[in-house]
């Protein structure tokens, strides 16, 4: 896209990018309703979570066994979806990937939001949270647990720098832009643009931290995941006893993140008109970067399962038993045909790259990615070495109660308030990074 | 033989320990039990010594001596005070010592009298297991047999690892215990734990109410608190005292060894009779849970040789739901 433009047609395109990037922002249909059905979510979240504080963790199905359930599973999803913001704006940044350039902040966004609610997710698995801030008076360096409170809050810390620092110049042009804006938003604009005049050793500058921000969040995103699978891979469990699963977490929370990206790209371009920056050939791409990723999830479900389930030791093999044929056999297959093999057979033809379609594959991805984190933590509890014994029946099972899923839902309330107040105040189309790739960064500045 | 020595031993240990703390602790033990710390429900009671000044009074000392003392000289410490040198004597743990048990399956009958005296001692729950008497079965084609199972108070212990807080800890003796004021719920050491030795407070523990005036020692882990992790502790407790753990003291049958490895002698429970543990494990093929785990428990057993044949087990593995859990 070098060939230059007039005057004229920069003006057109630059008026055209701010129309877009603010269209989202004032468009407020169906907002109080969407953030009314979250803060009905929220207020049933409250009064369960109230209940688990008064009863204390008896209130949720988890037992002496089966001691990690759905708080657990549902925070390695946390944290697998905020990785994308990492795979997305930093990776494929860093390899000069164009195409991904509109799709940057909504990948950030994302991360954001699961990251922060990351860390309340896992208050709420905690017997006694009263206690949390022993984690910072007592910590032991050498409990992963310890190693994940420090990543965790190191790559929030870098992703909300990585969403705010490529905002400036963005924010800087709405403060001129939009006029009818109420005070605080310009008060948070005007802050947040850091005094960005726009010349050509800001934007040296500008370019340059992100480039270091994006090769920092790296290894900082790689070891959010690995660390958080080491949370089982650190125990002598069998079915969590392997040196595969820092990779094999990565690759599916790659899958996890792509996916949830997709959703909310479709979720933008039709609510909002943005057809021209979300285009057929973006959900062309991410379709394809969904294939890669979940090919190598894949590649390690094989070497996860196969390669135990040909030797069949002892501890083992009663784990693989429960997700082959026994009582994980349904969710297990489900997840693994219809959440990865389908899809990647379905989205290596065109058709099923375009917007809806893949949006569809997607909406099943994300659920099975859910459903393979309860399958990696709960069976393996279900069947340790020695037999349980001397406990009421129930102690074999582990079905969530309607505690643990509203508590669970408010978590996801929670993140998705967070993204819609993101989306809402800030413009999610990168303006000045399109004039760039335009050469008009020079219109853009100046243009009140 | 190695008993009497043994005691005396011990009986050092324990004053060398008491020192450390010097008459602050022998007071607080005064105070403890005279009842300051309300736990006989009085709990003004130490100002009453203190306004009788010249009377004598008579206080049970660490270690478990009677002896006398002028009121006056006596100084009742803070309850905090208290706790804390329970907690810094429970996590130091007994100089010189290494704990270790021996479990005899060839005796075990399944009386369960270790379960419940355990229980008792540590105020659970009937489903919370410190001590478990499991029915085992190797191989389609051999005999069950009982294995009672605490914690094996491993060096090498996979739990206290992971503990992100520090409120698990092994002690210089070899024993593993649980700081329950410290300890976050994160049940991160039950999930380590390949023997599933530990056991959470789910519920509000069953004795909540009545042991809410207890100072909580962190050699029993009572009073149990909600939330929070609780596990085997080889009765540290009573081994302070010199005296042999709950279930071991309490089993008809003979199953339990209970000693030093420093002094390589371990007594029956239930004959009293102390033999060389090198000898008795070398003799009786005594062997580890899963050593290939390295875990290195301190815990043997005895190979379950003339098993019941046939098999005779009339009652349950499970407990009945109302035993809500």
């Amino acid at each position: 896209m070098s060939e230059s433009l007039s005057k004229e047609e920069a003006k057109i395109l630059v008026d055209k990018y701010a129309e877009d990037a603010i269209r989202p922002m004032k468009n407020h249909k169906g907002f109080i309703l969407w953030m009314g059905f979250l803060g009905l979510v929220l207020v049933i979240f409250a009064y369960a979570y109230f209940l688990q504080l008064r009863d204390g963790l008896s209130v949720t199905a988890m037992r002496d066994y089966v001691s990690w359930g759905l708080y657990i599973a549902n925070f390695v999803f946390f944290v697998a979806a905020s990785l994308v913001g990492m795979l997305i704006s930093a990776v494929l940044g860093l390899l000069n990937q164009k195409w991904v350039k509109p799709i940057t902040r909504v990948s950030e966004i994302i991360a954001l939001g699961f990251v922060l609610i990351a860390g309340l997710v896992i208050i709420t698995d905690m017997g006694r949270p009263d206690r949390f801030l022993n984690l910072f008076l007592h910590g032991r360096l050498q409990s992963p647990i310890v190693w994940d409170v420090t990543v965790i809050i190191t790559y929030t810390a870098i992703s909300t720098l990585l969403f705010l620092l490529p905002l400036i110049p963005d924010l800087a042009f709405i403060k001129r832009r939009m006029k009818d804006m109420p005070k605080w938003q310009y008060h948070i604009y005007n802050v947040l643009s850091l005094g960005w005049m726009g010349t050509a050793e800001q934007y040296k500058l500008l370019h340059k931290s992100i480039r270091m921000l994006s090769i920092i969040i790296v290894p900082v995103a790689l070891s959010i995941h690995t660390v958080t699978s080491w949370l089982f891979a650190s125990t002598l469990r069998s079915g969590w006893d392997t040196t595969i699963f820092g990779p094999y977490f990565v690759a599916g929370a790659f899958v996890a993140g792509a996916a949830a990206v997709i959703i909310l790209m479709f979720i933008l371009r039709s609510n909002y008109k943005l057809e021209d920056y979300f285009t057929d050939h973006h959900f062309d791409m991410m379709g394809r970067l969904l294939v890669l990723v979940s090919l190598l999830y894949a590649y390690f479900n094989i070497n996860e399962f196969l390669v135990p389930a040909y030797k069949m030791r002892s501890g083992e093999a009663v784990h693989l038993y429960t997700l082959f044929q026994g009582a994980y056999a349904g969710l297990f297959w489900s997840v693994q045909i219809i959440g990865m093999g389908l899809p990647i057979i379905f989205m290596m033809f065109k058709e099923w790259r375009k917007p809806a379609n893949l949006t569809f594959i997607a909406i099943i991805v994300l659920i099975a990615a859910f459903i393979k984190r309860i399958i990696i933590v709960v069976p393996t509890l279900l069947h340790p070495y020695l037999p349980i014994q001397n406990v009421p029946e129930k102690f074999h099972q582990y079905f969530p109660t309607w505690i643990e899923m509203a508590v669970t839902a408010g978590a996801f309330a929670m993140a998705l308030i967070i993204i819609t107040i993101l989306l809402k105040v800030f413009p999610v189309i990168p303006m000045w990074e399109l004039a760039e790739e335009k050469g008009i960064t020079e219109e853009f500045e100046k243009q009140e | 033989m190695s008993d009497k020595k043994s005691k005396n031993n011990s009986r050092r240990e324990f004053l060398k320990i008491g020192s450390l703390f010097g008459v602050g602790v022998a007071a607080a033990g005064a105070a403890a039990y005279s009842g300051f710390a309300s736990q006989d429900g009085h709990g003004t009671s130490g100002e009453t010594i203190l306004s009788e000044s010249e009377q004598k009074i008579k206080v049970l000392t660490e270690d478990g001596t009677l002896a006398e003392i002028k009121a006056s000289e006596l100084t009742p410490i803070k309850k905090d005070e208290y706790t804390d040198a329970l907690q810094s004597q429970g996590r130091e743990g007994i100089a010189g010592k290494h704990w270790a048990m021996v479990i005899d399956l060839s005796r075990c009958r399944n009386v369960r009298a270790c379960m419940a005296s355990c229980q008792n001692a540590h105020h659970l729950r009937d489903e919370q297991h410190h001590i478990n008497v499991l029915r085992m079965q190797d191989d389609r084609n051999t005999e069950p047999y009982f294995m009672p199972k605490p914690c094996f108070h491993c060096d090498n212990p996979p739990c206290t690892k992971v503990c992100p807080v520090d409120a698990t800890f092994k002690r210089q003796d070899g024993i593993v215990l649980i700081d329950n004021e410290r300890c976050i719920g994160c049940r991160f050491c039950i999930a380590a734990c390949p023997y599933s030795a530990r056991v959470f407070n789910w519920f509000e523990p069953k004795d909540a109410e009545k042991d809410e005036e207890l100072l909580y020692n962190v050699e029993l882990n009572v009073p149990q608190k909600k939330g929070t992790v609780s596990k085997c502790l080889f009765s540290a407790d009573r081994l302070r005292e010199g005296k042999l753990p709950y279930c071991v003291s309490a089993c008809p049958n003979g199953v339990y060894y209970f000693g030093d490895l420093n002094e390589d002698a371990v007594t029956n429970g239930t004959s009293g009779e102390t033999v060389r543990f090198s000898e008795l494990i070398r003799q009786n093929a005594g062997y580890t849970l899963m050593p290939e785990l390295g875990t290195k428990p301190n815990v043997y057993y005895l190979p379950p040789k003339n098993r019941m044949f046939p098999f005779e087990f009339k009652g349950k593995t499970t407990l009945d739901d109302e035993h809500h859990g």
